[in-house]
């Protein structure tokens, strides 16, 4: 029983986890390319990376935080410009072939040992060497609270200050992404993703509108990007291709092209895979699956959820059937 | 909200003075017209080693319906491509080799150059077109459908969509012209509903009204009565022939002549990618190099048609294959 609710605790955790949050930020980036308007980005952890190098070279360098943050953004900007010139002009296939290895080439770039001195290399940057100004910025002051369960430093680096944050910027860009999705821009975005062919012939520059909605999502990539190096440390093996794989997951549990799907696929993604682990750790004898094993069941978990999605509700959990579902057509 | 428009006659005087207007003019491929809204020169294009299109000088007369006809593969949908920006033409200018300067494409659309001109560009000009293979957007609303077709919207601007105020009266203005439009086309009580739910010939009507939605002067259409059933085609040919009467420029591709010859005040023949004549209707579909490249001898009768299969017309026919029988035994 007692492991039950430890259970359930790590699962409560990781709902409010700035972690999660950070996904979540990434994923509604996602959104706005694959859901809104059929982009096959293949790469957003490719963008997550730039914007935490972006920031923490930044911080790191001495920059003031609003400027770093600027500089993150504007590295994530000319990221999606670099690779969306050659390919919106080509079939969508030919943009997932690049952001996935133009993904992995930052990746390699970040954990050269030749950039040691700016990127720590493969071992990467502690949290320490650039929280400071963030947790500077914190209203809360010292000491811990507890809120229900949950008991965390205000400021310190896995705290409520963090969380707040966190999931403060995933409410304003939803608002954000609601908006602009309502109006006349985000209907000539659904409109690409239907017919690219349809909405030129209208008199609309698809090339343009494409290039904003891959920088925007990209953007909000990068967003992501900071968020989850803030709490944690910088690494860029932990933003290679499985990463990009989550973001995936996440989007299509939750449903694309809807405001909350990817928020709410976020947080299931987590979820699940802390309950199945939770309960396989706490029901199978260690003789048949140790503790390693249990992690690596939930992913295949995770795999099998993801299909059984695919096969019996295409749309995911919060999508509208009529609108998306996979485009198999 | 305009008139339900009436299929036949009923024409307003502007729609008879373009008609007037192209009277007296030459039936000769690539004559000049009076006022000619849309001149091409030299458009080639070649796929390998096949040239699908080869039209040396050809005039659009503005206001009047155009008919471009001709056999399966004469290049049709391909020229239609090159105009509207879809397609490069082979013998576009280049910026080293390429033809020529008095060699290279060239065409105008209302007085501008439409050489190296996108296609939305095009479109916005004022020359917008439809597919052969509708391109309804399924899973967008009728409305939505509409609205998209709509020039002029500030709330495609990214940065001024977020603050509805700005768009919103745009908005209003465009569903009620929307609403028009739908209506006119008997398509308003489908407007809340998938375009991908409609039926193919609903779909070829919800892209016509669409393409209409940002007011062309000229509009391309490319087979748009292909599985359209016949009492919407009637309508569809009142449409044609009222947004002549409101002074726009139409030029379509049709496969069938009876439209052809009742709707259009000038032909256009293409074969194997040239044009090989062009006329009134009636000169045109008299002319034996069409008859032969594409009419058939039959063309004048309608052979579904039982109404208009009078006794002697199914006598004469029945003698004929009579006839052929014979010559086809004889031969075995």
């Amino acid at each position: 029983m007692n492991e039950l609710l430890t259970t359930l605790n790590a699962i409560l955790a990781s709902i409010i986890s700035p972690g999660t949050a950070a996904l979540a930020i990434a994923a509604i980036g996602l959104n706005i390319h694959f859901g809104y308007t059929g982009l096959l980005n293949m790469g957003q952890a490719g963008f997550m990376l730039i914007g935490a190098y972006g920031f923490v070279i930044s911080i790191t360098a001495g920059l003031p935080l609003i400027v770093a943050v600027i500089i993150a953004l504007i590295a994530a900007t000319l990221f999606a410009l670099i690779l969306g010139i050659p390919t919106l002009k080509l079939r969508g296939d030919y943009l997932a072939i690049v952001t996935i290895s133009a993904a992995e080439i930052l990746r390699m770039i970040g954990r050269s040992s030749l950039l040691t001195s700016v990127t720590g290399g493969s071992n990467g940057l502690t949290g320490q060497s650039y929280r400071g100004p963030f947790t500077d910025l914190s209203f809360l002051g010292d000491g811990q609270s507890t809120l229900g369960p949950f008991t965390y430093d205000n400021t310190g680096s896995n705290g409520w200050w963090v969380r707040l944050v966190a999931w403060s910027l995933v409410a304003i860009i939803s608002l954000f992404v609601f908006l602009i999705m309502r109006s006349p821009w985000g209907r000539v975005l659904r409109g690409i993703r239907e017919d690219e062919d349809a909405v030129r012939s209208l008199g609309k520059n698809v090339y343009f509108y494409k290039m904003q909605a891959l920088i925007l999502g990209g953007v909000l990539g990068a967003v992501g990007g900071i968020m989850f190096v803030l709490p944690a440390s910088l690494q860029a093996d932990s933003m290679g291709r499985a990463m990009t794989f989550f973001i995936w997951t996440a989007l299509l549990l939750g449903g694309a092209a809807t405001i909350f799907g990817p928020i709410l696929g976020s947080i299931i993604f987590f979820a699940l895979r802390l309950l199945v682990q939770g309960l396989a750790g706490q029901f199978v004898p260690t003789s048949i699956m140790n503790s390693q094993q249990t992690e690596q069941f939930s992913w295949i978990m995770i795999g099998i959820v993801l299909m059984l999605l695919v096969i019996f509700r295409p749309q995911g959990i919060l999508g509208d059937k009529k609108e998306l579902s996979f485009n198999a057509k | 909200m305009p008139s339900d428009p009436t299929p036949t006659g009923g024409m307003t005087a502007q729609g008879a003075a373009a008609k007037a207007s192209i009277a007296g003019v030459e039936s000769v491929p690539g004559v000049a017209k009076p006022d000619a809204i849309l001149t091409v020169d030299n458009v080639v294009r070649r796929f390998g080693g096949m040239t699908a299109v080869d039209v040396g000088h050809l005039e659009v007369q503005r206001g009047i319906i155009t008919a471009l006809i001709g056999p399966n593969g004469a290049g049709k949908t391909t020229f239609f491509n090159l105009i509207t920006g879809f397609d490069k033409p082979s013998s576009a200018a280049k910026l080293i080799g390429g033809p020529k300067a008095d060699e290279a494409a060239r065409s105008q659309f209302n007085g501008k150059s439409l050489s190296g001109v996108g296609a939305a560009q095009v479109a916005k000009r004022g020359m917008v077109r439809t597919f052969q293979l509708t391109k309804a957007l399924s899973r967008m609303t009728v409305m939505e459908n509409m609205r998209l077709g709509a020039k002029d919207q500030p709330g495609e601007n990214l940065l001024v969509s977020v603050i509805k105020p700005l768009w919103i009266a745009r908005e209003r203005e465009i569903t009620a012209q929307a609403e028009d439009l739908l209506a006119r086309f008997k398509l308003l009580d489908k407007k809340d509903d998938m375009a991908g739910s409609l039926s193919g010939g609903q779909k070829k009507l919800l892209e016509m009204a669409r393409a209409l939605m940002s007011e062309p002067t000229m509009i391309m259409l490319d087979e748009p009565m292909a599985g359209v059933n016949p009492a919407l085609t009637q309508s569809l040919l009142g449409h044609i022939q009222s947004l002549r009467d409101d002074g726009m420029t139409v030029l379509f591709v049709e496969h069938d002549m009876h439209m052809v010859r009742h709707i259009s005040d000038w032909v256009v023949v293409m074969a194997e990618g040239k044009v090989v004549a062009e006329g009134p209707p009636t000169t045109v579909m008299e002319d034996q190099a069409v008859i032969d490249a594409y009419l058939g001898a039959h063309h004048n009768t309608d052979l579904g048609d039982d109404a208009l299969l009078s006794d002697e017309v199914a006598e004469e026919l029945a003698k004929e294959v009579e006839e052929e029988d014979k010559r086809t035994e004889g031969d075995a």
